[in-house]
């Protein structure tokens, strides 16, 4: 668990006079996950790009697996997979033609090729779509197959660029899961995300990137005490209604534009049950109800002190 | 069974696609046979070349067959640059140009079986080529290496082209581009202006070489010139194509 898979330091990188990585420092361990956590526009998909010799870095050291980015390219592409953003597969192939592709382009003995091909296939639930042309794919079954087209050859270091953007709850769970399988064959992984829970969910260590700095880093709970908790909120129609409940409810927080009130609490049936329970013995009644766990956008108001609005393109 | 070759497994890959999107082809190897009927068939009497216009044409046609083939070559390209499949491959530790380098033999391939087919139909309408089997080996020459040249040149404009519709765009002047050259009529024949541009256009010296090598006496300076349009071309192509590959992520 100690050796460095991927060491950053220093990084930069411009577009024209546009900086979009201003001097990024990371370290991931072996066989861990760590995310990259940030709105569109962030750098994440630069970051990305730069780590698996797509482009190249204006300035700053990268080693990947100990190769250096910078004079042993080829190195580092031996020993990396990478999931683009848009599943990168070949629409016009079939699923099983895809794989076998990945097969003769090298990265596993020609013998083993039909093997590799076969368990691949089973192991992401694609064997019955094997030989229909990727075109005919839903969006979950594409990012499978560009993933399994990424393990062909069993790299030990998996770049994943937004592997669930886009995907219904379902395939993001499957995602899920076969993202814990890599993790504990003791693949490691950099994942991009721009979703709090599938970061809290899967690495091991995040950091925050906010306009190509990065703004936070730490494991999941480090991060999530920094972060105003589950809270609910309250909306009433009246400004006195207002007033009575801000009295009542100690420890909230009031709105006075949107007449809202928000009461800190863990979201659970018995706190809330407690705090109807208060409203109504001093027979205030509010007119909307909502509970909220923090999301990308409560992360970056805690540590930036700005939304993500302000951060997109 | 030792490693395959990144390139002809590229290749292999191209013509799956070839297989499976059978409009390509019509484009390809139909419609040249199409412009073929249109002038030499339908229209062909009414051109006064001083002889008979399928010997005329059909060298011209040949060279109108291969830029045919273009359009599908860089709408291809740039789908594999725009949907990340050439990133993918880029990662991969796999010699960098396998990938275009199938695109352009695909591309050949698919000109002389268009040309094959031209020459085909230009027998049946009574084509008389004079040229020996020398002759035929340096039409073969000469047209291979148009398609070489073109092919790269097409697969740059194909990497460098925003979307797959922009590349089809991109591709349309080279289609056009025989129209204005000696391959249908004459380049005296046309008015001012157009003339001197279908004397001076890469093409011209082309297709006057094709048309010099079936007729059995091929002209020093058009085979120079030829020659010559052909090698910059490909150079250009080459050059442009692989520095857009390098840099585009």
């Amino acid at each position: 668990m100690s050796t460095p898979a991927i060491e950053v330091s220093g990084l930069r990188k411009a577009f024209g006079d546009k900086v979009v990585l201003d001097g990024i420092d990371l370290d991931v361990r072996a066989g861990t996950v760590f995310s990259l956590l940030g709105p569109n526009g962030a750098g994440k998909t630069t970051t990305v790009n730069v780590l698996t010799t797509l482009a190249r870095a204006d300035g700053g050291t990268v080693r990947v697996a100990g190769h250096d980015l910078a004079t042993d390219a080829k190195a580092v592409r031996a020993a990396i997979g990478v999931t683009g953003q848009f599943a990168a597969v070949d629409e016009l192939l079939t699923g099983q033609e895809n794989l076998q592709l990945m097969v003769d382009l090298g990265r596993v003995p020609a013998k083993d090729g039909r093997r590799v091909v076969t368990d691949l296939l089973e192991r992401f639930d694609l064997a019955g779509s094997a030989h229909k042309a990727a075109s005919t794919y839903s969006g979950g079954m594409r990012r499978k197959l560009d993933l399994a087209m990424t393990l062909v050859g069993n790299p030990r270091i998996i770049f994943l660029d937004e592997p669930t953007t886009g995907l219904d709850p379902r395939s993001r769970r499957t995602m899920w899961s076969i993202i814990r399988g890599l993790v504990a064959d003791g693949v490691t992984i950099f994942l991009t995300t721009q979703y709090l829970e599938e970061a809290d969910q899967l690495a091991d260590r995040i950091a925050v990137l906010d306009q190509g700095r990065l703004v936070a880093e730490g494991t999941p709970d480090e991060l999530k005490r920094r972060l105003p908790g589950t809270h609910v909120r309250l909306r009433f129609t009246t400004a006195a209604e207002l007033d009575a409940a801000a009295r009542v409810l100690t420890g909230s927080t009031r709105d006075d534009e949107a007449l809202a009130l928000r009461v800190p609490g863990d979201g659970g049936t018995k706190s809330l049950r407690a705090l109807l329970d208060r409203l109504d013995e001093y027979a205030i009644s509010a007119e909307g109800f909502s509970v909220h766990t923090p999301d990308l956008d409560d992360v970056f108001l805690a540590l930036t002190g700005h939304g993500t609005e302000v951060a997109a393109k | 069974m030792s490693a395959k070759s990144p390139s002809l497994v590229m290749l292999r890959r191209n013509f799956k696609h070839i297989a499976r999107n059978p409009t390509s082809v019509f484009n390809a190897v139909l419609m040249p046979v199409v412009v073929m009927l249109m002038f030499v068939y339908m229209l062909g009497d009414a051109f006064a070349v001083g002889q008979n216009y399928v010997d005329y044409a059909t060298p011209g046609l040949m060279l109108l067959a291969v830029c045919y083939g273009l359009g599908s070559v860089a709408t291809s390209v740039n789908s594999d640059m725009t949907k990340g499949v050439i990133n993918r491959f880029k990662v991969m530790d796999v010699p960098r140009g396998a990938v275009l380098t199938g695109h352009v033999i695909a591309s050949v391939l698919t000109n002389l079986v268009a040309i094959g087919a031209i020459v085909g139909v230009a027998f049946l309408l009574g084509f008389s080529p004079a040229a020996g089997f020398l002759g035929w080996l340096g039409v073969a020459g000469v047209v291979v290496l148009l398609g070489v040249a073109t092919g790269w040149l097409t697969v740059a404009l194909g990497l460098a082209a925003k979307s797959p519709e922009t590349a089809g765009l991109a591709s349309v002047p080279l289609v056009m581009l025989p129209f204005f050259s000696s391959a249908i009529v004459p380049a005296e024949k046309m008015g001012p202006g157009l003339r001197q541009f279908a004397e001076y256009q890469p093409f011209t010296p082309i297709i006057e070489t094709l048309r010099g090598l079936l007729a059995g006496s091929p002209a020093a300076g058009d085979v120079i010139a030829a020659l010559a349009w052909c090698t910059g071309i490909a150079v250009v192509g080459y050059v442009w194509a692989r520095s857009t590959f390098k840099k585009r992520a």
